[in-house]
């Protein structure tokens, strides 16, 4: 029965493809470093919907922040080709089944997207949705879920207000944030600019966690 | 690929200067590569003395203070809001930064990479003045301004680096030299009389075998080190660095640092075994680098001919140009080319002296009267100056007076010949009544002052900015305290002055329009010095004598001074001196655009803005009017 499972196991490892090994390896070499100098992937996902079972990834957006910095050449910005296509949405996001914007194929964004994220801490607001629509992309590909850390920009804004001011009920949108935040809302609902939003929030909100300058990484993830 | 942040990065750059000095493409690649960094209130961006970083930035949110510490006191330069560009330094010089970048309030700033811009400031001559500009006005610091001269040089060879390294050097091509057996004295007085700092020292082939220089006459004679008698082998460097005239600039400055020289021997073929023909000196590279203050002052130094002052006084006005588009700060601008000025009118006189057939009879002064006696001439204007001559017997009065006349006769012609304008008014050392014993002086002053008429105050007011040139300073010294002796005893004078400070009205009418001039052929245009300049210079000369100030000429200074004195009108002598920068600025320019004096100013050619520019600068113009009638009682 071990004997069985081992060679399951095995077996799986062996299938996997080679730019999934890669992703799998960069994250086993993660090494804890200070906030100031990790890597962290900001990035939004525009999709057909809200069901993860259903719906689609239609683009993704990602911007990399390190110390306070979000180097423009070091950002992502793809948009998949989808069969199934919701005409409803697309007054959110603005994308067309045949629109002018190249397009490419849920594998080659998603290859791109693991090469691009590597190891680093993965920052969304509401982050679990977009991980989830990632991960079902994986699925698809018969690949394992995504390994990275994960922050939630929804959590931490919650927690860096007083606690006189945090209702926990409450959901905060990206639009509460932005204008808490005073941060443009131009590009809403894009998946870049989206991202943009949450780096700039990201950073925002770190500053205020940090007011005695001892701020640390446990502290930004939700326990 | 779509980079949609790229593309809102290049939608706010391209409305911002430089940026909207470059070409799309040019934008979009550069906005591809920026950095976007935020910064928490407090958060500091770089430090003064941190070495350069890799960017330099444009506010995107909010302000980025920058601070400048001395000793123990950090003075802010500047606050950058959005579209403003900062932590320029490492495009224009290798130095570290000289000011602290600290966010005033929560920041967001782009950072720019410098290695994708650089080629961009290069070619493109408008970003490079641009950014020169916001550099110069961003690094000044009113109060220190002694430390900011390598600002000057910093760009100025930067400008010219590219076109002027690979051009040939322009070399001394009749050098000074003498033979082998020349005594150390010898070659000395043929120095001194020269005013050439060094001579080549050579042999019977005139081929160079050594050097000697001012400051071997310095080491090595002077300290005592060898007699005067002495050979020039003894304290001459030898064996010389020589090359051959077609020798680039750049060739010559690496050779002059990789030898450690100050001076090459450019010879027939380039080697020590042939003729001398020329000699290329530091100064020589320095003068083919470009306009630079010091260079042009010695060249008028040296020039030889009236001819070759015009010219180097022609590259003054380049340089003038060139800091009012940089907007490097008027007391900046006026204080070098006063020297400027002053410095060929000292030459003017030197080589006017040559050409008398005796040394002058006694001492004298010669003073600059008016704007350059203010040190506010900046562009050519009339000239206006005087002539002191020490006192003689009675009989001799008339010859010495002769001698001055004569003088001063060559000195006038030959500034008008280079540029400047005879006084329409006749108010020139040439004039029987400007060249005067110091006597003749006192008394004229004094018959001024006590028998005042308004024609004589006129006449005199352009007196009391007089500034001594050339000659025996005591005897200009001895005039001013005479002249205030007998103010202090007499203070009509000051009513007169006064209703002249006061005579033209403000330059704005009832209508808040500008008030023209009705008739000639400058009708309809506005008189600036008339109308706006004469009224603050005039206020600004009687406060001070008022107040027995003398040795501040400037109006500007004047009014600065006045502040001190006067802490409860400090706001609004602040406000004139300003005033009075701006509209001279103003006047410049206008007459660098139409080739004048500038004076009077075509109302349709100003944009709206400067209108409104002009019109803020006429309310101190009233105010002070108004303070000077009460004060000296010209209303009644």
């Amino acid at each position: 029965m071990t004997m069985k499972f081992n060679l399951f196991r095995k077996k799986e490892k062996h299938n996997l493809p080679t730019y999934f090994k890669e992703y799998q390896e960069s994250i086993l070499k993660t090494q804890k470093l200070p906030i100031a100098e990790t890597r962290f992937i900001v990035f939004d996902t525009e999709t057909t919907g809200f069901s993860h079972k259903t719906d689609r990834v239609l683009s993704i957006g990602a911007v990399a922040v390190i110390n306070n910095t979000i180097n423009v050449n070091d950002s992502f910005e793809v948009y998949v080709k989808q069969q199934i296509f919701k005409a409803e949405t697309v007054p959110i996001h603005g994308i067309l089944k045949e629109g002018r914007i190249d397009k490419i194929t849920e594998l080659a964004a998603l290859k791109l997207f693991l090469k691009y994220i590597n190891n680093a801490v993965l920052v969304g607001h509401h982050i679990n949705f977009d991980v989830q629509m990632i991960n079902e992309i994986l699925k698809r590909n018969k690949l394992p879920k995504l390994l990275n850390k994960t922050i939630d920009t929804g959590y931490l804004f919650k927690k860096s207000k007083h606690i006189v001011y945090q209702i926990e009920e409450k959901n905060y949108t990206l639009d509460n944030l932005s204008d808490e935040l005073n941060i443009s809302k131009s590009d809403r609902h894009t998946a870049s600019g989206d991202a943009y939003i949450t780096a700039i929030a990201f950073l925002k909100i770190l500053s205020r966690l940090n007011t005695n300058d001892t701020l640390k990484f446990r502290d930004l993830l939700k326990n | 690929m779509k980079n949609t942040i790229a593309e809102r990065v290049f939608d706010f750059l391209k409305d911002f200067p430089p940026f909207n000095l470059l070409s799309k493409s040019k934008v979009l690649e550069i906005a591809s590569e920026v950095k976007i960094i935020y910064l928490e209130k407090g958060k500091v961006l770089f430090n003064q003395n941190d070495t350069n970083h890799n960017h330099f930035y444009v506010v995107r949110n909010d302000g980025i203070s920058l601070y400048k510490n001395s000793e123990n006191e950090k003075t802010l330069i500047d606050t950058c809001d959005g579209g403003d560009v900062f932590g320029l330094r490492p495009l224009i010089s290798k130095e570290n930064y000289l000011l602290d970048a600290i966010a005033n309030e929560e920041s967001i700033v782009y950072g720019i990479p410098i290695t994708i811009f650089e080629t961009e400031i290069e070619n493109n001559i408008k970003v490079n003045k641009y950014l020169i500009t916001s550099f110069a006005s961003k690094s000044f610091d009113p109060y220190t301004s002694e430390q900011n001269n390598n600002v000057f040089t910093d760009y100025i060879t930067k400008d010219n680096l590219a076109t002027t390294n690979l051009h040939s050097v322009n070399y001394t091509k009749k050098p000074l030299k003498c033979s082998v057996k020349s005594t150390i004295k010898e070659a000395a007085i043929k120095m001194s009389t020269q005013k050439i700092g060094c001579i080549v020292v050579v042999d019977e082939a005139c081929m160079p075998i050594g050097i000697i220089t001012n400051s071997d006459i310095k080491n090595k004679i002077a300290t005592g080190l060898f007699p005067i008698d002495a050979s020039v082998k003894k304290i001459m460097s030898s064996p010389v660095i020589t090359q051959s005239k077609n020798l680039t600039v750049l060739d010559a400055q690496l050779q002059m640092i990789k030898h450690n020289v100050g001076h090459l021997c450019i010879t027939e073929d380039g080697t020590s075994n042939s003729k001398l023909i020329g000699i290329l000196t530091n100064h020589d590279v320095l003068a083919s680098l470009g306009n630079n203050p010091t260079v042009i002052l010695k060249e008028i130094k040296r020039a030889k001919k009236i001819k070759e002052i015009r010219n180097t006084r022609n590259k003054a006005n380049q340089l003038l140009k060139s800091y009012l588009e940089q907007n490097i700060p008027l007391s900046h601008i006026s204080k070098i080319i006063s020297e400027i000025n002053d410095g060929v009118t000292i030459r003017v006189i030197e080589l006017s002296l040559k050409k008398m057939d005796t040394p002058p009879p006694v001492e004298f002064s010669w003073l600059a009267l008016g704007s350059q006696g203010r040190k506010e001439q900046l562009l050519y204007t009339d000239q206006d100056n005087a002539l002191i001559f020490e006192d003689v017997d009675k009989n001799q009065l008339e010859e010495t007076k002769n001698y001055f006349l004569k003088l001063a006769g060559h000195i006038t012609k030959y500034l008008h010949k280079i540029g400047y304008e005879y006084c329409p008014a006749e108010m020139m050392a040439s004039n029987p009544k400007w060249c005067l014993s110091l006597t003749e002086w006192k008394n004229q002053f004094n018959n001024w002052i006590i028998n005042v008429d308004e024609k004589a105050i006129l006449l005199s007011s352009i007196f009391f900015d007089y500034n001594h040139i050339y000659g025996k300073s005591s005897m200009a010294k001895e005039l001013t305290k005479s002249i205030f002796k007998t103010l202090n005893e007499r203070n009509l004078l000051f009513m007169y002055l006064g209703k002249e400070a006061i005579a033209s009205p403000s330059p704005l009418g009832f209508f808040k329009q500008f008030l023209v001039e009705n008739n000639g052929d400058k009708k309809d245009s506005f008189n600036i010095k008339k109308r706006a300049l004469m009224p603050l210079i005039n206020a600004a000369r009687l406060l001070v004598l008022s107040k027995n100030i003398s040795e501040i000429n400037n109006t500007a200074q004047r009014f600065e001074r006045l502040a001190e004195l006067e802490p409860q009108n400090k706001e609004l002598y602040q406000s004139c001196s300003y005033a009075f920068k701006a509209l001279l600025k103003f006047k410049t320019k206008q007459g660098i655009l139409h080739n004048d004096s500038g004076k009077f100013i075509q109302l349709e050619s100003l944009t709206k803005e400067e209108k409104l520019k002009l019109k803020r600068t006429f309310k101190p113009i009233r105010e002070i009017q108004e303070v000077l009638s009460v004060r000296f009682n010209l209303k009644a």
